[in-house]
């Protein structure tokens, strides 16, 4: 299968060539290099994941991990190297359907979204960039392979975000999305040195003695790589840059803020997942409490965001929650024992690539059409956009968990493991889930129903809302269409914790409960928001005001990291700091350079080139030795 | 007879006003003459110590005459480049001879 390595080449070349070339070519040209590359990276992802999983299962029923390309890059012992390489098996293979179909999308997408933006090539390159590194993280061979990919991903998604870079609010987001993402590498950087110097390697199936004599040091590793996992996923306390990065183009948002690369984290525990499960099971179950917590309260928040997109990332943050959380309550790496939660995070992260995206690409339509991020902009737009509001629904339905939807099927797994682990747990994500449901619908009514836009008090009467064109409709009712059917892919087949086939089956009681809990919210939703009047969520926002305008202000977590990073960390550590380095090493340095230049303004008189003055030199030096010897 | 020291004190006097001549003239020419007068005092030297102190030896006589000669060659030498310095700068003042220096 050498020819997968192109899957990572083409997208670096179109890259190399419309970041180079770019600007001396037609903003249309360039758009057709990208998505025709990304389309043959598709079509190559789509050809691989079919002979994969259609080739042979080897004796223990487990599909084959294939290391398709290897190349030894920096050997540092005996069994110590980094390599780059690509990887082949269930996970990767399943991220390299997502990452090429969702990215792919939004290339189409993008023609009609981006159409005389400035920048259009430079966006496009970024695209491809972004592209690359996902799928290298996705196919790497090892921890530190991934490292690298995980940065460069990290890079484009600052550069993406900073799109409009004259913009400030784009600036500031792409800068605090870069240095927190950064700050928490920082934490992952550290585990992988740990790693790989008590496992003796960087690859993914270490031996088990080393692990054994590691001791304590192993979970202290896995941990840490989680703070990395939990900076990319938007864990939180760090999932402060997420909600910010929706200042970057919308397709941009529901590529890397929704799709892909959020979801990273939630692949680096996968991708650990043994070694979690076997050896630090108590740091899993702490990813789950974090994980639960964060679901919850980016729950809570979405509940009264006024912004589209910034109800849409805090979905997002919510449901990663929910991925990790089925990670986390993984006790064993057997399906049929606890170790159920490992697919249904697989598979959740499928239908939610998948459905969000489509989500966004959505809200991407419905803002290109009314100019306005806000809901007060909004509303009624049913008849306007008949394509945009059907798509729209059914990534409504999904993400809240409705038959036949694909979004049930994963979440209804997730919910089911997560009885398994604990009941408590359960029926907390299960209200979680409740949760999604209404925020969701409140979010859908407030932009389909509800008092038309043109009715509002701040109507701008220069919009005219109408449908958006087929190129940006397209990906709308392909994704709408995954999302329809991806629920009854046999996924516990292809994808599970020890890689035996697992069929699923939907536990009747989780089942329908969770529906019933997903239908009552959205009637609860149909009945405080469809109306033209929303007399309830009025009065609920009154007499909740505290509550309700704390949960509207993200309950003021930028504002205790503003605090603990500008009060306490640069005032108590940064300007110590800087003031050793400006006042003690700088100076040092400063004196020297200050010695040696006056010491040479004080000779350079004796260099003068004048012989005379040299001959006077030589004349008291002699005097002087001649002194030396007679006396 | 004049005693030894006479000779010696005039030439290490010689010596001296040459040597103070070859550091503070200005003119090329000027510090020519004081480095010949250098050489000359050297050459009275020679001569000296040969008289006195090895009378039937030719040596130092020998290489008085030898000094003069090369002196007379350096002298042409140099008076040539002064006059080849003249021809390109219209002076032989040595401050201003600095084309050559970076």
């Amino acid at each position: 299968m050498e020819y997968t390595i192109l899957i990572l080449l083409l997208p670096f070349l179109s890259f190399l060539v419309l970041g180079l070339a770019g600007m001396y070519m037609k903003s249309k040209v360039a758009g057709i290099i990208g998505t025709i590359s990304l389309a043959t990276v598709a079509c190559l992802s789509y050809y691989t994941a079919f002979s994969y999983f259609t080739g042979a299962r080897n004796a223990e029923g487990v599909y084959p991990t294939i290391t398709a390309w290897n190349f030894n890059w920096l050997p540092f012992s005996s069994n110590l190297s980094i390599d780059f390489g690509f990887m082949i098996d269930p996970i990767s293979v399943m991220m390299l359907v997502v990452i090429s179909t969702v990215s792919l999308m939004v290339h189409i997408y993008s023609f009609g979204y981006m159409h005389g933006e400035k920048g259009f090539q430079r966006y496009y390159a970024f695209l491809s960039l972004f592209t690359m590194s996902m799928l290298g993280l996705v196919v790497a061979t090892n921890i530190f392979q991934m490292y690298i990919f995980w940065e460069l991903v990290g890079v484009s998604s600052y550069l993406l975000i900073g799109f409009y870079y004259t913009k400030d609010a784009a600036i500031a987001a792409s800068k605090k999305a870069f240095i927190v993402t950064r700050f928490a590498d920082l934490g992952f950087l550290i585990g992988i040195l740990i790693y790989g110097y008590y496992a003796g390697t960087f690859s993914f199936t270490p031996q088990v003695n080393a692990l054994i004599n590691a001791g304590f040091l192993i979970p202290l590793a896995l941990g840490l790589m989680f703070i990395g996992g939990a900076g990319k996923s938007a864990m939180f306390p760090l999932h402060i840059w997420l909600p910010d990065a929706m200042e970057g183009p919308t397709p941009v948002s529901a590529l890397i803020h929704a799709a892909t690369m959020v979801v990273a984290g939630v692949y680096l525990v996968a991708r650990m997942f043994p070694l979690y499960v076997g050896y630090a099971p108590d740091v899993l179950h702490w990813i789950a409490y974090i994980a639960a917590f964060t679901a919850f309260y980016a729950a809570s928040v979405a509940c009264v965001q006024s912004d589209i997109k910034r109800v849409l990332a805090f979905s997002t943050i919510s449901q990663i929650g929910f991925m990790m959380v089925a990670l986390g309550v993984c006790t064993s790496i057997n399906p049929h024992e606890g170790g159920l939660g490992y697919m249904a995070s697989m598979f959740h992260l499928f239908t939610h690539a998948m459905f969000k995206a489509l989500l966004f690409l959505g809200a991407g339509c419905i803002i290109h059409a009314v100019h306005t991020n806000e809901m007060s902009g909004m509303g009624g737009l049913r008849k306007h956009m008949p394509i945009t509001h059907i798509t729209f629904l059914i990534g409504c339905l999904a993400i809240a968990g409705i038959w036949p939807f694909s979004g049930f099927f994963s979440k209804d797994e997730i919910l089911t493991a997560c009885f398994e682990f604990s009941p408590v747990m359960g029926y907390i994500m299960t209200a979680i889930a409740g949760m999604t449901a209404f925020y969701m619908f409140r979010l859908y009514y407030g932009i389909f129903w509800g008092t038309p836009y043109n009715k509002k008090p701040n109507y701008n009467p220069n919009v005219h809302p109408h449908e958006c064109s087929l190129s940006m409709t397209i990906p709308l009712m392909v994704l709408a269409g995954i999302t329809c059917v991806a629920g009854f892919i046999p996924f516990g087949h292809l994808v599970s914790s020890n890689g035996e086939a697992y069929t699923i089956h939907l536990d009747t009681t989780v089942m329908i409960t969770s529906l019933c809990v997903a239908i009552t919210s959205i009637l609860i939703a149909t009945w405080m928001y469809a109306g033209d009047k929303q007399p309830v969520a009025a009065m609920l926002a009154k007499q909740f005001k505290g509550l309700h305008k704390a949960a509207y202000n993200r309950f003021y977590l930028d504002e205790i990291w503003i605090f603990i990073t500008k009060k306490i960390i640069f005032r108590c550590i940064s300007t110590p700091i800087a003031w050793f380095d400006r006042h003690v090493i700088d100076q040092f340095f400063n004196f020297t350079a200050w010695g040696t230049n006056a010491a040479g303004e004080e000779i350079r008189g004796m260099q003068s080139g004048n012989v005379q003055q040299y001959c006077m030199w030589f004349l008291a030096g002699s005097l002087i030795l001649t002194l030396i010897l007679i006396l | 007879m004049v005693p030894m020291e006479y000779y010696l004190i005039l030439s290490t006097f010689m010596m001296f006003v040459g040597i103070y001549g070859f550091f503070t003239r200005k003119n090329i020419l000027a510090i020519l003459i004081s480095v010949e007068l250098i050489l000359n005092s050297v050459d009275i030297n020679f001569a000296v110590f040969n008289r006195f102190l090895f009378p039937d030896k030719l040596e130092g006589h020998f290489f008085a005459l030898f000094a003069i000669g090369v002196s007379a060659a350096e002298t042409a030498v140099a008076i040539a480049i002064i006059i080849n310095i003249y021809r390109n700068i219209r002076n032989i003042q040595i401050k201003n001879i600095n084309e050559m220096k970076g």
